[in-house]
């Protein structure tokens, strides 16, 4: 996956589009993605990009469970870029749905009108909000304190969160899940993909044939979330 | 004052110095209330309310429709003089407009609190996206609340002392043209208000062609009952002129208590009826959730039935109360048009699936926070403070006394 990565990162951007290939059958649940992702994003409580499902199916004792990790489908028809009063949600070239915080009014239309829930919204909550901060303990919360207040990358800018009379955004805008498009430009894969302990995430370019995700997202057991609403995912699940 | 020496009943506000302090006193408490919350909501965001990624929109965007709804109907109402020259309504022509803009106002004021970037709100304007309804709908009312402000200020002119009959034709003339501009952008803006909602295909429960009308019909209930109500607590003069026109505006209101039934039944009873399909299941939450009191006790009851009852008795404060429920209750629909569209997960599982524990922003439970309720208040105590203020100094009413001998003595 990684020269795959390479070898698109040398065609223009407009010529890519990522894609992303969950095999369920693999999966188990260790939510190690959606950690990596977590902490990867700087996400603060509230914010979540990639929460696992874990269903159970059928009834005692014949039962199984089912994991389904949720990213942003990045859409190729995106509900949620349409309902944008500012525009502040697009589509990049690369088939990324990407939101410009520096103009997103945080009116949370997007957020309704996914069909997958994939975006959340950044109240301005801390991690260490409820926590007896300043007290010595073993956990030592002082050196906790600030967490979501380290810069971000996200889109590969710099975003510091600050609450006040004035957010400083990413606060009170509406958040999701970019493909890591930031690790993309330096080279390097998702952060789930990476923490995937079950090598059942795959990421590569879809335009590419030859690409592993092209090969498993063609493959007849394939299918994508809520095909029928016409959003054409981008992320693909093997069952 | 010929009028006012045929007073019927006191006006509760004049009934003397002791119920005005009472209502000043509340309007005080309110304020106070209302203005802490919204100085918080100013200084902290939006830490203290209670909606969520996953219902996103709760008691703020409910209050903004509910309000919007009221200024379209009194609009529409005071369409009835200006475009349809229906006379026996022309004495609340400049009081619907007035009223149409105050809770214009607070829908804006209400939906401002809402954004997560309220610094940001004129982006709207400068860099409108035509794809989205939410463009369309700020931009409508917009134009609308150019105009709406430019026919108070000619309706009121015409209020003035002296006009001539050749200037208040001009007047009228005018006031054709602005209300037959405005009739159709109240209908776009406020049925672009519910297709704002029923254009959202993820939301099952909104995404129905009914939605704009239903808004439309609401707003006309709403609008009226609470022009009503004004009429009949804030009036004047209490003569027969005001009791045939209590008599008259109810009756509206009664038939558009009947239209409004028509349609909720319509709404809930088409994708409910087989009991199978994902509104259905929305709907029972609705009827028979853990907010059931919502649409049976509220709407049902407080909002139909109840004012049914009074709007046909012939007592006019009798009436006025009744209508004055109308609009209260309407809220209520509002909530139960909103929230149910965004209390069901779209996927399974996805309420387990990644807990806050900090500020449980990703539930599927919602009740507004006591902040929300106390910022919506704040905002009803400003609405208040300015209708005073509009009915102090602006000449709204026919027959105040100070404004017009002529229409005085009709």
């Amino acid at each position: 996956m990684q020269r795959e990565l390479e070898r698109a990162l040398a065609k223009p951007i407009a010529e890519r589009r990522w894609g992303m290939v969950i095999d369920t059958r693999k999966c188990v649940g260790c939510v190690a993605c959606t950690v990596g992702c977590s902490l990867e994003n700087k996400l603060p409580p509230g914010v979540v990009y990639r929460p696992m499902t874990d269903t159970e199916i059928g009834t005692y004792p014949n039962v199984t469970r089912r994991f389904i990790p949720r990213p942003c489908m990045q859409c190729d028809n995106p509900p949620c870029v349409a309902v944008c009063p500012v525009g502040a949600t697009f589509k990049r070239p690369d088939g990324i749905v990407a939101i410009d915080y520096n103009a997103c009014i945080g009116c949370r239309y997007c957020i309704t009108a996914c069909p997958y829930q994939a975006r959340t919204f950044d109240f301005g909550a801390d991690w260490t909000d409820n926590a007896a901060s300043g007290r010595p303990a073993a956990l030592a919360l002082d050196g906790a304190t600030g967490y979501e207040h380290l810069v971000g990358f996200e889109y590969g800018e710099k975003w510091t969160r600050a609450e006040g009379v004035i957010p400083q955004s990413p606060v009170g805008n509406a958040r999701k899940c970019t493909f890591c498009a930031h690790r993309l430009e330096k080279g390097m894969l998702p952060m789930c993909a990476t923490t995937c302990i079950g090598r059942a995430t795959f990421f590569g370019d879809l335009n590419d044939p030859t690409s592993l995700v092209s090969e498993l997202a063609a493959s007849s057991s394939s299918t994508r979330l809520k095909e029928d609403l016409g959003t054409r995912p981008k992320v693909f699940y093997l069952l | 004052m010929t009028a006012n020496a045929q007073v019927g009943r006191p006006m509760p506000s004049a009934a003397g110095p002791a119920a005005r302090y009472v209502v000043f006193a509340v309007w005080l408490l309110a304020a106070i209330v209302g203005g802490y919350a919204i100085a918080q909501r100013l200084l902290l965001g939006e830490r203290l309310t209670a909606y969520s990624s996953y219902i996103p929109w709760g008691l703020w965007v409910s209050a903004y429709v509910f309000f919007i709804g009221l200024s379209a109907g009194a609009f529409l109402l005071s369409s009835l003089v200006y475009v349809f020259r229906l006379r026996q309504f022309e004495p609340i022509g400049p009081l619907a407009l007035f009223v149409a803009v105050v809770t214009l106002a607070m829908a804006l004021l209400s939906i401002l609190f809402d954004l997560g970037h309220m610094e940001r709100f004129w982006e709207v304007y400068l860099r409108p996206q035509w794809h989205s309804m939410m463009a369309w709908m700020v931009w409508l009312y917009t134009a609308y609340f150019v105009l709406l402000v430019a026919e108070l200020a000619v309706a009121l002119r015409r209020r003035s002392p002296g006009r001539s009959p050749g200037q208040l034709q001009r007047y009228d003339r005018v006031l054709l043209v602005l209300g037959s501009v405005g009739v159709p952008l109240a209908v776009a803006f406020h049925g672009g208000v519910g297709a704002l909602f029923a254009t959202v295909v993820a939301r099952g429960y909104w995404n129905t062609a009914i939605f704009p009308i239903l808004f439309l019909s609401g707003a006309l209930l709403s609008g009226s009952g609470l022009l009503t109500a004004i009429v009949v607590f804030v009036w004047p003069r209490r003569d027969g002129a005001w009791r045939k026109l209590v008599a008259d505006l109810a009756r509206i209101v009664v038939g558009l208590i009947l239209l409004e039934l028509l349609l909720e039944f319509a709404e809930l009873s088409i994708p409910a009826w087989y009991q199978v399909g994902p509104e259905s299941s929305l709907i029972g939450y609705v009827l028979f959730g853990p907010y059931w009191y919502v649409f049976w006790i509220v709407y049902g009851l407080f909002g139909v039935a109840v004012p049914l009852v009074l709007l046909t008795r012939r007592d006019t404060f009798v009436r006025g109360i009744g209508a004055a429920l109308v609009a209260l209750t309407f809220l209520a629909v509002r909530l139960d048009l909103v929230i149910p569209g965004l209390v069901a997960p779209e996927l399974r599982g996805l309420e387990r699936a990644y807990l806050d524990p900090v500020g449980g922003r990703l539930t599927y439970v919602y009740s507004p926070s006591l902040f929300e309720w106390q910022v919506t208040l704040g905002v009803v105590a400003l609405g208040a403070a300015v209708f005073y203020l509009g009915r102090r100094f602006l000449p709204l009413m026919t027959g105040a006394g100070e404004v017009e001998p002529r229409e005085t003595a009709r």
